[in-house]
């Protein structure tokens, strides 16, 4: 390991290490003997995390090594067979979170107008439908989104839709973010669009954000750390941080830092894949 | 651009072809003339016919179709959502519908006589069965397969089960809701039609189909028949337009 990528990131020995290199500001998730299993197949054995405050979080890992399951996991959408999760000490049931599917096409009401689908999680928490719309137009006016609200999911383009998605996502006002491979099903030139569209939102939000991806560069050049997974039963294989400016861009990419970021992760990710 | 233009124009070459070729066989006299009218005196008979006698009884006819298919309705759809909703209370219930969808309607016929008497209340009621079971069926399959991304989206934003039921199950049930309304109002016309055949009928369509061919009235017997082809597909029509108007994001 050279000098230059150990100043890019903090490699932590064990999962105690993870817990001081986050003690900078209290975590905001903290995760504790997480287990899961499907049918045999042990994805994770007492596993402990913990999750810094304000900081994009980009999960990756070999193919079925249970990034997805985690965030569903903390999430709530798939309960975990023992272990406890925690949101500054308090239940998922107790915070405001949001939730950005893959599948944006599912994942939206198609029977509504875009700007319905964007206050219907206020509906749930039983707003008023005057302060529903205020709130969601003071939504789009803040991040500057120029799309027709008013028309169906399926009249917009791939990334129009994911973009109203992350919008639905982030109307409450969530702690925190989940983002399960969002760009994964838009065409390049519209995936390179939204990694923009989310880097500005986080930007502006400074929302606390777990970011599933299976592509490395996004996962990079979007993360504050990078949660790198080791094959299953998952570990933390490494937790780097990538140190490079925001807003970032295309120089980034080439960035001599962010290339050696970004070779470190991908060898990781050999070591673990290999270890088949 | 003009083969572009004419495409629209395409259904009318197979109704302008069968009728040249109906034409070309009564002018030949291939077939007697008695069994097989020509086209003139088919559509002089249905147009006589349907500012007459002939329109009442496809008024009536109507009228029965209708009332069977929304009591249908009425009674299926909440039964589809109530069985779709729990996969358990559908699995046990799966074989009893089945059972009597496959059923032929028309057996049911001897049971509501003695039910319901030789009136209208037999052929609705058992016009409205036949339509009920199709339409449960499908209203239950639509509910079921409602997209699990959908159902966990609204859950995650806090959605309860009753939210989740009329906030997304029953959205997502309605395209198959309408396939179900579709076969369900064809096979209530089917019933209807039958009915007004057998059982001591003075009325409809199919009193009148069957009343020409006993009087040997030809033309009016295939007018009455085009009356009531004409009617099953408006019924259809009208159906894909509601669902177009209500179901607007469905296929897309």
């Amino acid at each position: 390991m050279n000098v230059v990528s150990q100043a890019l990131y903090v490699a932590p020995t064990d999962d105690t290490a993870v817990a001081v290199a986050a003690a900078a500001s209290r975590p905001h998730v903290t995760i504790r003997g997480l287990s899961k299993r499907f049918g045999t197949t042990v994805i994770y054995d007492k596993f402990d995390l913990d999750i810094p405050r304000g900081q994009l979080i980009s999960v990756f890992g070999p193919n079925g090594c249970g990034k997805s399951t985690l965030i569903n996991m903390i999430a709530g959408l798939i309960p975990p067979d023992a272990g406890q999760i925690l949101f500054d000490g308090m239940r998922l049931d107790e915070i405001k979170f949001g939730y950005v599917f893959q599948n944006y096409r599912e994942a939206l009401f198609p029977w509504m107008r875009a700007f319905d689908n964007i206050a219907y999680p206020l509906k749930m928490m039983n707003v008023a439908p005057a302060e529903r719309r205020a709130r969601t137009e003071k939504l789009v006016a803040h991040l500057g989104v120029k799309i027709d609200l008013n028309l169906y999911p399926y009249q917009m383009s791939g990334g129009q839709q994911q973009l109203v998605s992350i919008m639905r996502a982030l109307i409450v006002e969530p702690e925190i973010l989940f983002l399960d491979e969002p760009f994964s099903a838009l065409d390049y030139e519209m995936t390179l669009f939204m990694r923009e569209q989310l880097q500005r939102i986080f930007m502006e939000t400074g929302t606390t954000m777990v970011l599933v991806s299976h592509d490395l560069e996004e996962a990079v050049y979007l993360a504050d750390r990078v949660l790198l997974l080791s094959r299953h039963p998952a570990r933390v294989a490494d937790f780097p941080k990538v140190t490079a400016a925001r807003p970032r861009n295309d120089a980034t990419l080439s960035d001599p830092d962010f290339v050696r970021m970004k070779a470190h992760c991908l060898e990781m990710f050999q070591r673990e894949v290999r270890r088949a | 651009m003009t083969a572009e233009r004419l495409k629209p124009l395409l259904p009318v070459i197979g109704v302008v072809g069968l009728v040249a070729v109906w034409s070309f066989v009564t002018w030949q006299k291939w077939v007697d003339p008695v069994l097989l009218p020509s086209p003139i005196e088919t559509a002089k008979a249905l147009w006589i016919g349907m500012k007459g006698v002939m329109g009442f009884d496809f008024v009536k006819t109507v009228y029965r179709t209708a009332t069977s298919t929304a009591i249908a309705a009425v009674i299926g759809i909440p039964v589809g959502i109530a069985l779709g909703s729990s996969e358990n209370v559908y699995r046990s219930l799966e074989f009893v519908i089945d059972f009597f969808r496959s059923t032929p309607a028309s057996a049911m016929f001897p049971l509501f006589l003695v039910l319901f008497g030789v009136g209208d209340e037999t052929k609705i009621s058992v016009a409205a069965f036949g339509a009920a079971l199709v339409i449960v069926f499908n209203v239950a399959y639509g509910v079921m397969n409602a997209r699990k991304t959908r159902l966990l989206a609204a859950k995650v934003m806090g959605a309860s089960r009753l939210r989740v039921l009329f906030d997304v199950m029953l959205w997502e049930s309605l395209p198959q809701t309408f396939v179900g309304l579709r076969n369900g109002v064809s096979l209530a016309l089917v019933i209807i039609v039958v009915a007004e055949m057998f059982i001591g009928s003075q009325d409809g369509l199919g009193h009148s189909v069957f009343e020409a061919q006993q009087l040997f009235e030809m033309p009016r017997m295939y007018a009455a028949i085009f009356a009531a082809g004409a009617l099953g597909y408006g019924l259809n029509v009208l159906f894909v337009l509601i669902e177009r108007r209500f179901v607007h994001w469905s296929g897309k």
